[in-house]
């Protein structure tokens, strides 16, 4: 088994896969992450055939671990980067017991958070990737982990999925081509490359932000932007936690709290630009 | 690590864990994930000194366990406020049983589906009342319908439409069409209250049903957790005087008695649980495949040893009915498909 270990925020990660490629390239898209504490990973992904022969005749990558759903379909090797991913995704989407999930992306400036859910296609992630770039600092792209002891969020910077459309935009953007990972074409989600945040967000991985804002986003609209009621709001984070009935009454509470507290919109933009600005309004009437 | 034995080792013997180099500590934390015994283990180590990031998934998975009892016990009084007023007093088997009962097999221990044994005349009044309660099938085909009701020890599962849990009916502890024959009156008839209206094996028969659950009806998978239920047990029964006669007894009366001795020897082997030799009988070579079988996972939580897996499946079916019926199920689930 090929492995490499890297922490992520809370979260100590042991990823085997029974190819040597894949872990070459997650070694590289994870350059400058720190070791687990201790040595110690605790979560363990792990990509591998799915019949012995599949190692070598007509290669197939099934996504396992300590957590595992069943039934998912096979990928082929050469989208074996993505399989290693999704596999590490799903040790938190259906392990993670000690911070509450939210099923979004978020950034920080001056000690705060603005949270953005959002389902896949709305732009979420882009738009937390650009303003990563832009002045804020990238805390999650994907899962939004909740302190349920006070209530702050937790860095998770991942590597960013970026799909389609997003790709250019940001290759437009970045100029060290070391932060990203292969293109990957046809793959289940179109073409895919990810992109690892930037240093500041590495660096600064062990630092929480106060949530502050929280900004449903959806990508392909003209600009426009409505408030929304508390009940609706604490319906859409629950849709979006994997971990919010699991963790019973601790999890209710706090996210009671947060929809009590903090303010939440929803907004639709044509392009970045836009979003970026659309994202800075609200943050300036926040004081953010 | 090579295989689970490490896990074994650490529940039968917490200070093991204390030399653990930081990958045995994840390939540990993996097969126990694997093995679904993490909140066992977790229960077991709680009170050594760990590394932090150790100890913190150990609480999680603590917390886990605790939330899972909360669940398993408000399914049992939910089965209770559906079955009561039908007059039928549910014995709770396996999990429930031993989380409603206190029991140190339940402390960490998943708690799967509510499992309940009813009487056979009662059957139909139990079913009738679940599906007022709320209860609707999982398998409405007529071929599993009828072979439910034809040839196994339990009603088709139950899964309620609201809360999505599931509840297995049985009548008896194993397929009626398989090898052995437990006496399911028996069973019933020396069983204890433990609350008004709810029910638990007495303390042999608990026994004889973890054993039949363990190595005659299945494949082996999840048996260490099977058989770490039994060692739980017996190190708690064996302080009754006069206990290991009545296992002896029942086991008898089940026709149980020589897996009883293969379980008795197994977790000795693997769990060192104290038992007389009496009844466990002398090692056998045959004893080694169930051992090698149980802790056939490596430090990355995956299935090992592929031919002696194979030869537990193929091991479960053979045991669970005679050839042509076998066959006659196998090629009517294949054409199914």
């Amino acid at each position: 088994m090929h492995h490499f270990s890297v922490r992520i925020g809370a979260i100590s990660y042991r990823v085997g896969s029974a190819w040597a490629a894949p872990i070459a390239s997650l070694r590289r898209l994870y350059a400058d992450y720190p070791v687990p504490e201790d040595g110690i990973a605790t979560v363990t992904a792990r990509i591998g055939p799915p019949r012995p022969w599949r190692r070598w005749i007509r290669p197939q990558v099934e996504i396992g671990g300590d957590h595992t759903l069943p039934d998912t379909v096979p990928m082929a090797l050469r989208h074996a980067l993505l399989a290693a991913e999704m596999a590490m995704n799903m040790q938190v989407a259906l392990g993670e017991r000690r911070h509450l999930l939210i099923h979004a992306s978020a950034v920080e400036r001056g000690g705060r958070a603005v949270i953005m859910p959002g389902d896949s296609g709305s732009g979420k992630s882009t738009l937390a990737a650009l303003l990563g770039e832009n002045g804020w600092r990238l805390l999650a792209d994907e899962f939004v982990m909740i302190d349920m002891a006070n209530d702050m969020v937790l860095p998770f910077p991942r590597a960013i999925s970026l799909k389609n459309s997003a790709i250019p935009e940001m290759e437009r953007r970045i100029a060290d081509p070391a932060r990203f990972g292969p293109l990957l074409r046809q793959t289940p989600k179109g073409e895919l490359r990810h992109l690892r945040p930037n240093p500041e967000a590495i660096a600064r991985m062990d630092e929480p932000a106060r949530p502050a804002l929280i900004l449903f986003p959806s990508f392909g609209l003209d600009p426009a932007a409505e408030g929304m009621h508390k009940s609706e709001l604490f319906v859409s984070l629950t849709e979006g936690s994997t971990n919010y009935i699991a963790l019973g009454q601790t999890a209710f509470e706090a996210l009671v709290r947060m929809v009590e507290d903090i303010p939440a919109a929803r907004f639709t933009y044509p392009d970045s630009e836009t979003g970026m600005a659309i994202v800075e309004q609200f943050a300036a009437e926040m004081g953010i | 690590m090579k295989d689970a034995r490490p896990l074994a080792t650490a529940l039968a013997d917490p200070i093991s864990v204390l030399e653990f180099t930081p990958d045995d500590w994840t390939s540990l934390l993996t097969i126990a994930r694997a093995e679904r015994l993490d909140g066992s283990l977790a229960y077991r180590l709680a009170d050594l000194p760990l590394p932090d990031v150790v100890a913190r998934a150990l609480e999680d998975a603590r917390a886990q366990a605790a939330f899972d009892r909360t669940q398993a016990l408000w399914e049992v009084e939910m089965a209770h406020r559906a079955l009561s007023p039908a007059g039928i007093e549910p014995i709770l088997l396996k999990g429930s049983a031993f989380a409603f009962a206190g029991l140190p097999a339940g402390l960490g221990r998943l708690i799967g589906d509510l499992d309940i044994l009813v009487p056979r005349d009662r059957l139909d009044d139990a079913e009738a009342a679940l599906i007022r309660a709320g209860f609707e099938w999982v398998k409405d085909n007529e071929y599993d319908q009828g072979y439910y009701r034809q040839w196994m020890h339990e009603l088709p599962p139950l899964i309620h439409r609201d809360r999505e849990t599931m509840i297995d009916v049985h009548h008896t502890i194993l397929p009626l069409t398989a090898r052995r024959t437990p006496d399911a009156a028996a069973l019933i008839e020396a069983s204890v209250e433990i609350a008004p209206g709810l029910r638990v094996l007495n303390a042999a028969d608990m026994i004889v049903h973890a054993v039949t659950h363990l190595l005659a009806d299945g494949d082996l998978a999840g048996g260490l957790r099977n058989l770490w239920d039994i060692d739980r047990l017996l190190r708690l029964f064996a302080s009754t005087p006069g206990f290991w006669d009545e296992l002896d007894e029942r086991a008898a009366l089940h026709e149980m008695r020589a897996p009883l001795g293969l379980a008795l020897r197994l977790t000795n082997r693997l769990y060192a649980t104290p038992v007389p030799p009496r009844l466990a009988g002398y090692d056998r070579m045959r004893d080694l495949l169930f051992v090698r079988r149980m802790l056939a996972r490596d430090g990355w939580g995956r299935p090992i040893r592929p031919v002696n897996r194979l030869g537990f499946y193929i091991r479960s079916h053979w045991i669970r009915m005679p050839p042509v019926m076998l066959a006659r199920h196998l090629w009517t689930k294949a054409k199914a498909k």
